[in-house]
């Protein structure tokens, strides 16, 4: 059996009155590509936020690795190995690529406390494997991120979870923004890394994407998971039934 | 893989693709102004602006003026190191110029003389405590205090009050210069010690200008503290979210900025051998205006300490160029003002034409 990477027990998260998410049991497996679907407001970026720590849950588990983790911020995630590529770009414009890769944990020559110098060829030299590994095309790594495309930028933003070893990496509708050339592009990072064996959640409104990238589908609806899919058992309609809930999953009757 | 694949990815790197350092720009301005002014000199009152035209003196250059024109603007320049970092980081320090006056008031009184003369110092202010012809380091070490002292008080506000910086260093100008008003009741501070008045004798402005200058430039391209800077600018919110403690970074840039301003009025003070409450009035300004001619964006995350160095210098030829061409004094302010909203506009409008091709 596949090792269990993330694992969410009965993850609830209430604002004020109102449930933006409700006991969601959510695995993700070794090298496992899910993608999350789901209507407006059905609770897929509130479940995100909490994987991410950059929101507190109202109640519930979340085991990653293996052990019962507690984030307080998404620094802490990030610590731990999960990175995030949020819809809006963390990135600095004015800094170049290998910059912004390793933008709070830079490499370091020489330990000055605040005054440390940089290590530039060691950030270079790594930039340069990272976007060999993610197949990211740029043409002038010292130039600063604010001439590029958003498909470029984009990718560094990508590039950037695969620099260090992450565990888990999180995208929130990569390609929302993007043009059609971007997104294949984009799309193609996401290929790489399924070679690579590395475990991904996406959350798409893309059904062509997420049939193309994903192993398995992950239903939202009204706060709950509705749906538990394996994209060789299903089809776009039934994925449609499940997101405006004319279907319900048998093992979650209880929720609709 | 041949060296010419500097790109990755298989892209071919593209040299036209190599963005130009911004500072270039600035330094080709400053050469047409030197420009302009040569060939005015030469039209008007013709003599040469640049060149050396005394035959009883040896040289190429008109070494004298070249002088000229950088120790007036060492002073200011020193304060525009630090507010050129705080602009980076997408600040802003009204106070630099009051912090000037205040810690040329506090250093000065206590680096007066005992005796001059052979009658007691008229002006001391410490005589009874004793606190006079004491070893320079300790108006160095008290003046830099103060800066220190102001820069953590602006940078603790902003980073954890959150009120704009406009605001919080607004309020430490009005303060400050209160202050250096009260310290002697509005009396001038005189008759600092030898040592002391070493500080800024000569050409030694000019000296710790480029001194700190380089310095500053090699920390803010090559240190962790520099990208820093850099990164808070351009987006506040991807620093802290990368792990950036950015509260504890805006403490550290405010704090340097006070200390350099600091560092400045133990020069001025020094050189004018003589402290006055009135001291360093505009120098705010005129460091941003350096700071901003130099190409450093007010919206934070692009600037540079060498483009601060040359639109310092910009001021300076401006100046010395208005005194060549025996034009009144007034016709500068007003030309500074001119420069400084024109460095403005264009900084907007390169902004503007990179949204738009971007």
């Amino acid at each position: 059996m596949e090792e269990v990477i993330l694992r969410t027990e009965g993850l609830t998260k209430h604002y004020g009155g109102v449930h933006a998410l409700e006991n969601a049991n959510f695995e993700l497996r070794m090298g496992e590509h899910v993608a999350i679907m789901g209507d407006n407001g059905a609770g897929k970026s509130t479940f995100v936020r909490q994987i991410t720590g950059v929101e507190q849950r109202t109640s519930g588990k979340i085991i990653f690795g293996g052990q019962e983790v507690q984030f307080k911020g998404p620094l802490d995630a990030r610590q731990a190995g999960i990175e995030t590529v949020f819809q809006n770009l963390a990135l600095a414009d004015d800094l170049d690529v290998p910059s912004n890769l390793f933008l709070g944990r830079e490499k370091i020559w020489l330990n000055l406390g605040p005054f440390s110098i940089l290590d530039f060829k060691g950030m270079r030299a790594a930039t340069e494997k990272a976007l060999l590994r993610t197949a990211v095309k740029i043409p002038n790594l010292s130039n600063s991120i604010r001439k590029m495309s958003g498909g470029q930028r984009q990718c560094v933003a990508i590039a950037r979870t695969a620099t260090f070893a992450s565990k888990l990496i999180i995208m929130d509708e990569p390609t929302a923004a993007l043009g059609v050339q971007e997104t294949t592009q984009v799309e193609n990072i996401i290929r790489t890394l399924k070679v690579n064996g590395e475990p991904l959640i996406i959350v798409s409104h893309n059904m062509r994407q997420v049939f193309d990238l994903a192993d398995r589908i992950v239903v939202f609806r009204r706060g709950r998971i509705v749906a538990n899919l394996n994209k060789s058992e299903t089809n776009g309609q039934d994925v449609v039934a499940y997101i405006t809930g004319a279907k319900t999953g048998a093992e979650y009757a209880d929720a609709a | 893989m041949a060296q010419a694949t500097h790109g990755v990815g298989g892209l071919k790197y593209d040299a036209s693709k190599r963005a130009r350092p911004p500072e270039l720009s600035v330094f080709v301005a400053l050469l047409l102004i030197v420009a302009t002014f040569e060939i005015l000199g030469r039209l008007v009152i013709g003599d040469s602006f640049l060149f050396n035209t005394r035959e009883n003196v040896a040289g190429l250059f008109n070494q004298q003026r070249l002088e000229v024109i950088i120790l007036q603007v060492s002073i200011v320049g020193i304060i525009a190191i630090g507010v050129t970092q705080v602009i980076i980081t997408g600040g802003i320090d009204l106070s630099s110029g009051s912090v000037v006056g205040a810690t040329a008031m506090i250093a000065m009184s206590f680096a007066q003389v005992a005796i001059v003369n052979g009658n007691p110092n008229p002006k001391a202010i410490f005589p009874e405590l004793g606190w006079l012809d004491l070893p320079v380091i300790v108006p160095i070490l008290v003046g830099m205090g103060c800066g220190l002292i102001a820069g953590l008080i602006n940078g603790s506000l902003i980073a954890y009050t959150r009120i704009p910086p406009f605001i919080a260093t607004l309020g430490m100008m009005v303060a400050a210069r209160g202050l250096s008003r009260w310290w002697s009741t509005g009396n001038p501070i005189s008759f600092p010690t030898e040592s002391y008045a070493a500080i800024g004798k000569g050409l030694m402005p000019v000296m710790i200008f480029i001194t700190l200058a380089i310095l500053f430039q090699l920390i803010m391209s090559y240190t962790k503290y520099g990208r820093h800077c850099y990164a808070i600018g351009s987006n506040e919110e991807a620093a802290r979210v990368s792990g950036i403690k950015v509260e504890h970074h805006k403490v550290l840039v405010y704090v340097i900025a006070g200390v350099l301003a600091s560092v400045a009025a133990l020069v001025l003070s020094s050189k004018n051998l003589t402290a006055q409450a009135g001291m360093g009035v505009m120098y705010e300004l005129d460091a941003i205006a350096m700071t901003v001619i130099g190409g450093a964006s007010l919206a934070g995350g692009r600037g540079s300490i060498i483009g601060t160095v040359i639109g310092a210098l910009i001021f300076g030829v401006i100046i010395s160029g208005f005194t060549f061409l025996k034009l009144d004094a007034y016709y500068q302010e007003m030309v500074k003002g001119v420069i400084i909203v024109g460095a403005v506009v264009l900084d907007q409008w390169r902004q503007r034409r990179q949204a738009i091709g971007g």
